[in-house]
This record gives C-alpha cells, structure tokens and sequence, in this order.
C-alpha cells in the first residue's frame, strides 16, 4: 500500500446522516439563543443574527467538508482510515494485529442503511478504529474479508 | 520470606486436588480468619467513636451496649464464614472455575488460554499465617480479574504451575515442583541488597511530602507549641541559653530558618527512605524457564512472573540527581499488569552494566553506536516555543499593567526556562529505527529511551492538528499492547518514513505468534 494511494469514499448517505445530526446540535443550541435573545431587552437580533449565519455555514458546508476529509484504504491486508478537518489522522491497522471486528448501526444510519465498521487491536493506542458511513452490505463484506484473512494467518 | 522457602510441603488436601483436578474446592480455612481480622480492623475505629458518642460518662449504657456490639460482630463473623463456604473453586481440564454468592450465585470460568500470569500477593496479614492472594491475570484488567485469597503458599505455588503447564499442552507432571525448586539455583539476574536499596531510598527524596508538610506547618501551626516561620521566636529561644546569640540578630534568624529547612529535608529523606524500602525490599529478580520472577517488598511480599515473549517494550529511564550517578530503571512493558500499572519494573535502580544482561534476556538490544539518530522538526520546536510566548508575554504585560512589575519577571523567566529546554531537547530527542526495533529518546534533563519491538506493534497512525498541517510535522502514535509509544513532532516524510518500516515488519507476523 502506498501513502498516496487514491482513498475510497464513503457512502454519500453518511453525508446526511451528518447533516442530521449537525441539524440537531444547532436545534439544541438554539434554546440559550432564543433566552438570550428575550434576556436582553432593546438589543434586537444582537444573538440571533449571528447565530442563524453561523449556522447556516455550519449546516451547509461542515458536513460536506467533513465527509470529503474521510476515506479508507483496504488492501495488502491493511486496512487504512483516515479522517479529520481540523485535526487530521491517518491510521493503518494490519490485518494480522485485529483482534475482533464490529459492525454497528445506530437508528439513523438503520433508515439510511449504512454502518460503522470498527476494528479492535491489542493496543492501547488505537485500542478501537472506526470507520463510519459505510454500505451495510459493504460493511459485512470487509468483516467477513477481514476475518478470512486472519483465519488463514493463524492456520 | 517467600524467597528463602524451601520445597513447597504438600498437605494431603492439596495430593487429593491433584489427583481429582475437577473437584470443587474451598479457600483455606485461615483466610475466613484473616478476613474476619481485617473487618474488625474496619469496624474498630467507629466502634470507638460510637462508644464515645453513646456511653457519654454513662457506663451503665454499658449493659445495652456490649450485647448489641457482640451481636453485631456474630453477625459479621457469621456471614464471613459463610462468604467463604460457598465459595469455591475448580481446576477442570481447560478452565478455572470459581462459584461465589451467599443469596444470589455468580459462575466464572476463566480458559487456560486466556490466562496471561499468575501472580501471588501476600499482604502483611495472611503472610502471618502462610497464605497467599492468588491473581490470574487475563488482561481484562484491574477489578475483572479473577482472584483466590487466601491459599497457602504451597498451594498457590501449585496453581501456578498447573496453568503455566496447562498452557504449554502438557499434562502436569508431578516433578514439576521440583523443577521449580531448581530453577531457583541459579544467581539472580539482579538484586539489590540492604545497602542498593537505602541508597535508593535516598534518591527518592519525596519533595510532594515537604510541599504538604510546610504547607500544612503554615495551615495548622496553632497545633505547634511555637511558631515555626517567627524568625523573632526563633532569635528568642535561640538566644535563651547562649545570650551572645541574641547580639548576632541576623545570624539566629539564619539559624532559625536553616532548622525549619533542615527539619523539611529530614522528613523528605525519611519518607522517601522508608516508602523505597517497603516496596523494593529483597528485590530479586531471576531467569527462570516460564520468564523472569521478580519478587520485592517488606511488610507486602509481590511474586510476578513475566513470560518473555510477552514482552512488548523496553523503557529505560532515570533521574534529574540521579542520572550524575549513572542509576537507571529498567521496565518492561507488557501485556500482563503489575498491580495497575501495566510497566514491570524488573531493575528500578541499576547501573548500565547491570541493565545490559537482563535487556538481553529479554530478546531486545540496546541503540548501537551506528544507530541513525533523527531529530524532532525545527518547526516543531519552534512553535512549541512560540507558544509558550503567546501565553506567557501577555500575562507579564497584564501583570505589569496592574502595577505587579516586580511579579511580571516571573512569566518572563518561565518563558526563558521553556525556550531553553526546547533548544535542549531539540538538540538531544530523537528517533531511530534498525532493522527490528524503534528507538525514541527525550527529556535532557533526566533522559528516558523507549525501545519497541517493530514486530510487536499493532497500529500505526499519523495525526495532525491544525497548526502541525500548516508547517509539515506530524505526530506518529504507535500501537503497542499494554503501553504507549508515540513520537511527536517529526517531519511528514520522516512519519511516513517510520511507517512504512514498520508496516512492512508487521505483514511478517500474526498476532498468535506473538502471544
């Protein structure tokens, strides 16, 4: 595997999931917006104004500045997960070293049927990688290519 | 005490378990007594207090009294005994079981396979009456692990045995005690005798306990018959019995204030003298054919066993005094843990030539002299230095601003100290690889080397934060079972660099041959 090799995209799908859940956050922050808001008399739109702006870049550019700084690598046996904006991370796990893997779904990405692969090491660092947004069906298959190759290693 | 035991004495108890490894078994019938002991020791204090609180100068509240106090400790006694009768224990052909529970009953089976180590413990208590706590380690750490106390010390010894047996594939043979016994032949691989470790002692000079001690000397000094920081007081008792003290003012002030100090020092010594001592007493650490045995301690006599394969990392560090007398400590990391931490310390106060034979051992090398030193970016420490300014000049002009100028040296100061150990560490830290293994080396003022094993790595990530991107280092993190290893601030090729070695080491090897 080489450092420059083209990363895999994740499901575009897990781009919504992150909308939503951006969309939630703000929904959330929105309440000490709305008090701040009625809290201070005279000073109409002196929170909300920046607030609605703020978000509306948070809504509409994060998730998909986000879901363009992620991707995987599967090959030579190694599996490579990379992600982050700010605080960017570049992880190689072999093959040979995981020992369990994991497939989850939360309910949002049950209604977009896509899944997090997570693979655990015996490390302390790393302990657990995770790779979210993919396919289920994609999800299942990397479990199952992985297990196969560890079987065939240890036999 | 543990050490000088000759051939552990086989009770008939312990021939019957041999011969039928399925049958249920209790812990020995002392460690009812031992608990009972330390829950009296519990339950005495606020049963001094209550006695105080309810007899109130009354003893005729006495007759209530001692009768609802013997009722209680009955009951506690009672249910004591009866935690230890229905706890029992199983060596079956793959597994450990253990059944435990008054009212509700909880199962464990722990696999042979899954056993790290077993490690013995014996506290203060249960060593007075020849028993030990036995520990299997399965690497699930701390509260999860499976634990027997109190066996004898024989019998714990024989368990021992039997899982390591049962490990390997073999069938217990019966001369494997004696195989034991004459492992212990050979010299130690290092021991520290009375004079190591009150030498030791000496260097562990504990400054926390002089911090707390002075502050507490200043929170509580109404609980001295004097006070300790009234230099005049001083002058006063000073000058009692030799008046031409009191003409020397300055003088006896000094004198007052060397005392305070001199007493703070003493104690610093002696804490650290007497804590040195209860840990590393009879430090002995041997080769035996299962790893290396290292057993330590005064009044809590540790016995733990670390396969060497299992042996991950090497970390070797020393001390800011210390190191100007060319004492270093040894650890070992790896996947079994030694009472929390997951780091053995198998020589934790040795000379270089002492540390070489047992690193050896281990299967590791020392860095060799042609080894490839790379230093941390220059960006790197920089920034780590423009940092510490952007926090530390604004807090001096606030301080100068309210008027403190005096005080705003200090941030200056801080940052002049930061700067120089940057440029320090900048021209000692480094990393170096060979052909199997990774060396990092840090801190110029008490230097600490790490040595991994490229083989036994699990992961391998490269982060950056938003800074780091922006000028080109990376910080490569190292997976490693039981420990961390990562290299902070080294350029985006030389990361890259180290991975790629790294990776192609790993591909070799499955994660079975290595455990």
């Amino acid at each position: 595997m080489d450092d420059n090799d083209p990363l895999t995209q994740l499901d575009p799908a897990y781009r919504s999931v992150m909308r939503i859940v951006t969309a939630i956050w703000l929904a959330i922050l929105l309440v000490p917006t709305v008090v701040a808001e009625v809290a201070i008399p005279g000073w109409h739109g002196v929170v909300a104004i920046p607030y609605v702006l703020l978000a509306a870049i948070i809504f509409f550019r994060l998730p998909q500045r986000r879901w363009q700084a992620r991707g995987y690598v599967m090959a030579d046996e190694r599996l490579r997960v990379v992600k982050g904006l700010l605080f960017h991370s570049d992880t190689v796990v072999p093959f040979g070293r995981v020992q369990h893997i994991d497939v989850d779904q939360g309910p949002l990405e049950r209604a977009y049927d896509i899944a997090t692969l997570t693979v655990h090491t015996a490390g302390s660092h790393n302990a657990s990688v995770h790779l979210p947004g993919l396919k289920h069906a994609d999800a299942l298959a990397m479990r199952d290519a992985i297990r196969a190759a560890i079987r065939r290693d240890t036999l | 005490m543990t050490g000088e035991r000759s051939l552990p004495e086989v009770g008939p108890q312990e021939e019957l378990a041999a011969e039928h490894p399925g049958e249920a078994q209790r812990t020995d019938p002392k460690s009812f007594i031992v608990g009972a002991v330390a829950s009296l020791g519990q339950v005495a204090l606020p049963l001094a207090f209550g006695a105080y609180a309810v007899l109130d100068g009354e003893p005729t509240r006495l007759l209530f009294a001692i009768p609802a106090v013997l009722a209680i400790l009955a009951v506690s006694t009672a249910l004591a005994y009866l935690h230890w009768y229905r706890f029992t224990y199983r060596i079956g052909a793959s597994d450990i079981r253990v059944e435990s529970g008054v009212i509700s009953r909880a199962a464990r089976s722990v696999p042979y396979e899954r056993i790290q180590d077993v490690s013995l413990e014996q506290k203060l208590l249960p060593r007075l009456f020849g028993l030990v706590e036995v520990r299997f380690e399965t690497g699930a750490g701390g509260k999860d692990e499976l634990k027997l106390s109190y066996l004898t010390e024989a019998e714990g010894e024989r368990l021992r045995e039997v899982v390591r047996s049962q490990k390997d594939g073999a069938v217990l043979a019966p001369e494997s005690a004696e195989a034991s016994v004459s492992a212990e032949a050979p010299p130690p691989l290092f021991a520290m005798g009375p004079r190591r470790v009150a030498t030791f002692g000496l260097f562990e000079f504990s400054l926390a306990v002089v911090a707390v001690l002075a502050g507490a000397a200043q929170q509580f000094d109404f609980l001295l018959p004097f006070d300790l920081w009234d230099f005049d007081a001083w002058q006063d008792r000073l000058a009692g019995p030799g008046r031409w003290l009191a003409g020397l003012g300055f003088a006896a002030q000094l004198a007052g204030g060397i005392i305070a100090v001199a007493t703070f020092v003493a104690i610093g010594f002696a804490t650290g003298l007497v804590r040195t001592a209860l840990r590393e007493w009879d430090f002995r650490l041997e080769r035996t054919e299962k790893g290396l045995r290292r057993r330590r301690g005064l009044l809590t006599r540790t016995d733990v066993v670390m396969p060497i394969h299992r042996v991950q990392a090497l970390r070797m560090g020393t001390g800011l005094v210390r190191r100007w007398f060319g004492w270093l400590e040894l650890k070992v990391v790896s996947l079994a843990q030694d009472s929390g931490s997951a780091n053995h310390s198998v020589a934790p106060f040795a000379q270089a030539d002492e540390i070489a034979p047992i690193v050896a051992v281990t299967g590791f090398h020392l860095p060799g002299e042609e080894l490839d030193w790379r230093r941390a970016a220059t960006q790197y420490r920089t920034d780590q230095v423009i940092l510490a300014g952007l926090v530390m000049f604004p807090l001096a002009a606030g301080l100068a601003i309210a008027g403190q100028g005096h005080l705003a040296l200090l941030p200056m100061v801080g940052f002049a100290v930061i700067a120089a150990m940057e440029f320090a560490n900048w021209r000692f830290a480094a990393n170096g690889f060979d052909t199997t293994q990774l060396f990092l080396r840090r801190n110029w003022l008490a230097p600490k080397v790490a040595i991994a094993s490229r083989v036994k790595l699990q992961s391998v990530e490269i982060s950056q934060g938003p800074i780091a991107r922006r000028r080109g280092y990376a910080t490569l993190s190292l997976g490693l079972a039981g420990g961390k290893f990562a290299i902070s601030g080294i350029s985006l090729d030389r990361a890259r660099e180290l991975r790629a070695a790294v990776l192609e080491s790993i591909a070799g090897r499955d994660f079975s041959e290595l455990v």
